[in-house]
């Protein structure tokens, strides 16, 4: 079973910080990671590949440093890593992006299964992967905390709700965005890593992908940022007094106010 | 500081370094508590390839020597003393077969190994016979196609648990010493069964346990070397593995350190940090300096036996009493830095005090290394060399 795992470069740290001029990630000075949720996505391909056989590849579009961490995904047992690196990508938003990695993903043809992380730290929109199988005219299932069943052809998995889960099923080829209950990510090997030394990361660039350049980049992208600002958390707090019995009562009766109880 | 490791070298140090850090440090309380013996590690140390770090690569290794296997020994020790034996107490295990193995007995045994699929152990020591390992009692006769060993060795790490078993056993009374002779036993030969799982002080997440023998039959292919060969068998393992104790000391030392110089910038006592009184940096350094000076012995020791020197018993010695001493004094000063709370089971020092006195008293204890010291200096002088 071949699979497809698209990665992200992220900041390593959940206090992104923002230059409030051009309203994006200040990335400069952060150490960067692959996004934390595409590490479960590794993973997951990778325990299919143990199980079936087949080839993992791992693709990601950034800038020409990223070819850096994919290597530590060869580490991990990742048979290939694809670099989409381009000017003509740069200021992508998730729609150019997806575009360029379902242009990437044509240009691999052979896949049965595309994996991504259910969202990326930075920017938490969580459209990729969606975005991603409308391009590719394929069906996705978000946020899967298990593949119950793979085979030719066919997958069955569980989608985390609010609720709980359900199953679902769907034809392959597909894309799964998955969430972090789905497994625990295996550290390298030191063959991997010798491997993952010697590594050569293949770098598409947007023709080489057969890309329309007016769909990548910020000319591909109508997402427009208005404003980004950190939210305030305020919390309005009282404190009830007197003996517990009275505590009890009181506060009874603010929740029946409030209506979030009532009182038979 | 430079330590002059190769990449490879390098990348088996980090790579043991964050297996100690993410999967051992968060478990190593409660292994400790509960005495469990730590399947879960090895089956990630199997997956990384370190199980076979000093293993050869015609069987499945990766062709490193005593310093990786010390690397990876020193960086586990880290985070649990106890948790590293079951590598480390493999490589005792093991050393015999890479050392006096026959290649059929390197080929049965050594890629299990390496892979990690299998643990070994070494069995030496008796009731009667510690320090004066040639009073052993355990005997192995002849019969036919098949040796038959009875007798009881005690202390084994990772009896019980370990599928390869390297036991020295006396064939030839009247020989003294030199009527000892080196078998491999695997679990579950009949007549071969585990005795009394000890309760120890520290290293607590290692298993030690007698290995009984009652007329255990094995072939006679399982010999290792020839008959008499023993205690030579058992002293050249044990030359080259003594720097392996001393890895497991120092990194104890170390794990002990850090956790001190982290407590003590934030304790707070008199309205300063702790770190900013000069009777506990003192301290400090001279932890320090102790450590850095039993690595720099720890590591050339390494890299002397790994050139393929013969004279390595006063190097090997010297190495293990000077990282163990070392640990004993470094997490018996970081349980003084801690004060109150480094006594206490919620800090991890008292643990690392308790995981280091073992260090000075196994494969053969620190009175015994420096008889071995003293005995090559006179030899040298008086030119019996």
């Amino acid at each position: 079973m071949n699979i497809i795992v698209c990665v992200k470069q992220v900041p390593a740290t959940n206090e992104v910080k923002m230059n409030k001029e051009t309203n994006t990630i200040i990335r400069e000075g952060v150490e960067a990671v692959i996004n934390p949720f595409d590490a479960y996505a590794i993973e997951e391909a990778l325990r299919i590949k143990d199980k079936t056989g087949g080839k993992v590849t791992v693709m990601s579009m950034g800038i020409p440093s990223v070819a850096a961490l994919l290597k530590e995904t060869i580490a991990l047992g990742v048979d290939e890593a694809v670099l989409l690196s381009d000017r003509a990508f740069a200021g992508s938003d998730t729609l150019a992006t997806s575009y360029a990695l379902s242009m990437g993903i044509r240009k691999i043809n052979s896949y049965d299964l595309v994996i991504c992380g259910k969202q990326a730290i930075d920017g938490d929109t969580a459209q990729v992967g969606p975005s991603l199988a409308e391009k590719l005219g394929i069906p996705h299932t978000t946020y899967v905390r298990k593949i119950e069943e793979i085979s030719e052809g066919f997958i069955r998995c569980q989608r985390l709700t609010d609720d709980g889960y359900e199953v679902v099923e769907m034809p392959l080829p597909a894309v799964i965005t998955v969430v972090k209950e789905i497994n625990e990510p295996r550290l390298p090997s030191i063959k991997g890593m010798m491997r993952a030394k010697k590594a050569v990361v293949s770098i598409w660039s947007a023709d080489d992908i057969g890309a329309d350049k007016n769909l990548c980049g910020l000319k591909g992208s109508p997402t427009q940022v208005v404003k980004t600002f950190v939210p305030l958390h305020e919390v309005q707090s009282e404190m009830i007094e007197g003996k517990p019995e009275e505590q009890a009562s009181k506060l009874v009766e603010k929740l029946v106010s409030m209506q979030f109880m009532t009182c038979k | 500081m430079e330590y002059f490791l190769t990449e490879e070298q390098k990348m088996i140090k980090e790579l043991a370094a964050r297996i100690a850090d993410e999967k051992i440090s968060p478990i190593a309380l409660q292994y400790d508590e509960e005495g469990k013996f730590p399947h879960d590690i090895v089956k990630i140390l199997a997956d990384s390839d370190l199980c076979g770090v000093y293993i050869p690569e015609e069987y499945g290794g990766l062709g490193g020597g005593i310093l990786e296997m010390a690397l990876v020994v020193e960086e586990l020790s880290r985070a649990c003393g106890g948790i590293s034996l079951a590598f480390a107490g493999t490589g005792l295990g093991t050393f015999p077969i890479i050392l006096f193995g026959n290649e059929e007995q390197k080929q049965k045994y050594l890629p299990d190994i390496a892979s990690g699929k299998k643990l070994a152990a070494f069995g030496l020591t008796e009731a009667n016979a510690g320090s004066d390992a040639a009073g052993i009692q355990t005997t192995a006769v002849l019969d036919g196609d098949e040796y038959v060993l009875n007798g009881t060795k005690q202390w084994i790490t990772n009896g019980g648990e370990a599928d390869v078993y390297t036991v020295i056993a006396c064939t030839n009374r009247a020989k003294g010493a030199r009527g000892f002779s080196a078998f491999i036993v695997e679990k579950g030969t009949p007549g071969f069964s585990f005795g009394k799982k000890e309760n120890k002080m520290g290293i607590r997440a290692s298993c030690t346990r007698e290995l009984v023998f009652d007329n255990c039959r094995i072939p006679k292919q399982n010999l290792l070397a020839r008959e008499g060969m023993g205690f030579i068998v058992a002293m050249k393992t044990l030359d080259r593995t003594r720097p392996g104790v001393a890895a497991q000391a120092l990194g104890i030392a170390q794990g002990a350190f850090d956790a001190a110089l982290k407590y003590s910038r934030q304790r707070v006592q008199f309205g300063q940090a702790i770190s900013s009184f000069q009777a506990v940096q003192h301290m400090l350094a001279d932890m320090a300096i102790q450590i850095e000076a039993s690595r720099a012995l720890v590591y050339q020791t390494c890299r002397h036996i790994d050139s393929g020197a013969k004279d390595i018993s006063k190097e090997s010695a010297m190495a293990k009493v000077m990282a163990s001493d070392t640990a004993m004094k470094v997490t018996t000063d970081a349980v003084q830095i801690l004060g109150g709370y480094g006594y206490m089971k919620e800090y991890p020092v008292e643990k690392m005090m308790r995981d280091a006195k073992i260090t000075q008293i196994y494969e053969g204890t620190n009175q015994i290394q420096r008889n071995v010291i003293a005995l090559e200096l006179i030899k040298e002088v008086s030119g019996k060399k």
